[in-house]
């Protein structure tokens, strides 16, 4: 089954936010990773860019199909993780750790009120998989 | 309702991720598409392909019939071969690609599962003299074992010899002990078989081939890795690369379009002028020059002019670059030109090369020649 910390936030895009001080790092969920599967290729586009919440930041290509990456805040793109350049396969492995995506400035934290926590996302997420 | 095919309960067990496929519940993937794709380049796979329409023509006039509905020659097949065909309208545009085999007292006819029944009724429609025609899909289960070591894993279950079943040869056996035709036949650039038996002793099929190739690794295969499997090989999937737009010659197919049948066949008219003037475009092979992966409908353009589409991309796992089946203008379908490819609004360089993308596959093609 699919695993979601219960000290990030979730988006219902299937995003997961995690927030330092006012920079928030942002990765897909478990359930999302599962669901794309076999992720090939990550870009991140809006880096240097103030974004709007659920803006596509970039592009996940996997072997099926390409999505985009919704930002669940608005803000800033202060970075994009590099190393997934080689090895994109870590969203599939570690999506909460070195498969991380993106990380933003955030500029209203009162949109963070608006995100759901594990146990609403896991149910979110329950309803979405397939039977 | 989605239907199920009798290994269902099996995909549910082995973690199958399903979804609707041809109207069937199917496996999509198991553990991975890469990770699946791999066992069938370099062991063995199965997939489950009983949701393909089966069908058995017979009568005094079956073989005319068929040779009028199909464009390949079907009077040149000996019994137990099969063939690669296509069924066309009249105006050239495909209607299904199918393999017709010729058995001892029937055409069987296999067809892609999403055009059952749509091939099922054009068949009806142009029927002609002595000829009964039944739909078997329901009855019958259908196993495709695909890979290098499909041979010695389903040879330990087979009551024949197996080496002397050419490339699109066939042979009546008993797999497991129940009875089934079995040819040496796929989609995928492997070296395989696809075995046809009753759906009701489908399970004991289906357990006795996973025992027996235990010993390479044997796994159930779903239909993403089925997809990256044939589009290295350049296999036209039809709803992709070939639909009622498309022409058998302009999808590269005129080796299996007889234009010399002395009676014609539905769409010859215009297939010969097609042949004669050349088509106006081709169905290519294109890699991308960067970690970019085409997707169908992307437009190819050269020099910012448009001169096709993509019908099927994907990142081809065996070669770990982006490929892309399209069709481009003809004065642009040469291997080696250099193209471009518009991914989402960024262009991307991508150069068109020699079929297949994959070729090193243990397809044992050379043994029997085409049909």
């Amino acid at each position: 089954m699919a695993n979601f910390p219960s000290d990030l936030k979730y988006a219902k895009t299937h995003e997961w936010l995690k927030l330092d001080g006012d920079i928030a790092t942002i990765g897909i969920t478990d359930f999302a990773q599962g669901e794309l599967s076999d992720i090939v290729y990550v870009e991140i586009t809006a880096v240097g860019k103030t974004i709007k919440r659920d803006e596509s930041i970039g592009t996940i290509e996997a072997v099926k199909a390409v999505s985009d990456l919704y930002s669940p805040v608005s803000g800033e793109v202060t970075e994009a993780n590099e190393a997934l350049k080689d090895s994109p396969a870590s969203v599939n492995k570690d999506p909460y750790g070195a498969g991380w995506m993106a990380k933003i400035r955030i500029s209203d934290p009162t949109e963070l009120a608006s995100l759901l926590d594990a146990a609403a996302y896991a149910e979110l997420a329950a309803k979405s998989a397939h039977h | 309702m989605l239907k199920l095919t009798p290994f269902h309960d099996r995909h549910l067990a082995a973690g199958g991720r399903m979804v609707d496929f041809a109207g069937y519940d199917l496996p999509v993937q198991f553990h991975g598409i890469i990770p699946e794709h791999n066992r069938v380049r370099n062991t063995v796979g199965v997939f489950d392909v009983s949701h393909m329409g089966r069908i058995e023509v017979r009568g005094r006039d079956a073989l005319a019939f068929i040779n009028r509905v199909t464009t390949n020659d079907a009077s040149k097949l000996a019994v137990y071969q099969a063939q690669y065909s296509v069924l066309c309208y009249p105006d050239g545009g495909i209607v299904d690609d199918l393999v017709v085999y010729r058995l001892p007292d029937c055409y069987f006819l296999v067809v892609n599962g999403a055009n059952n029944e749509k091939d099922t009724a054009w068949l009806h429609e142009h029927l002609s003299g002595e000829v009964q025609m039944e739909n078997i899909t329901e009855v019958q289960a259908q196993l495709a074992i695909q890979g290098p070591k499909a041979e010695p894993a389903i040879q330990k279950v087979c009551s024949i010899p197996l080496t002397p079943v050419g490339f699109y040869w066939a042979a009546h056996c008993e797999v497991a002990g129940v009875k089934a035709l079995v040819s040496r036949t796929g989609y995928t650039g492997e070296d395989g078989f696809e075995a046809y038996f009753p759906a009701a002793s489908a399970l004991r099929v289906w357990d006795a081939i996973f025992a027996a190739g235990k010993e390479f690794d044997i796994e159930p295969i779903g239909l993403g890795a089925r997809d990256t499997l044939r589009m290295e090989m350049k296999m036209a999937l039809y709803g992709n690369d070939i639909d009622k737009n498309t022409n058998p010659i302009e999808a590269g197919l005129s080796w299996v379009v007889a234009l010399d049948k002395p009676e014609g066949f539905i769409g010859s008219d215009v297939l010969k002028r097609v042949e004669e003037e050349k088509p106006a475009r081709r169905l290519v092979c294109t890699e991308m020059q960067d970690r970019s992966i085409a997707r169908p409908h992307y437009p190819i353009t050269v020099q910012g002019q448009l001169v096709g589409n993509v019908t099927s991309g994907t990142l081809s796992p065996s070669l770990n670059k982006g490929i892309a089946l399209g069709y481009v203008k003809r004065q642009f379908a040469k291997a080696g030109t250099e193209v471009q490819i518009d991914i989402r609004g960024r262009t991307a360089a991508a150069l068109i090369v020699k079929p297949p993308f994959y070729k090193h596959g243990s397809v044992r093609k050379g043994q029997s020649g085409k049909a």
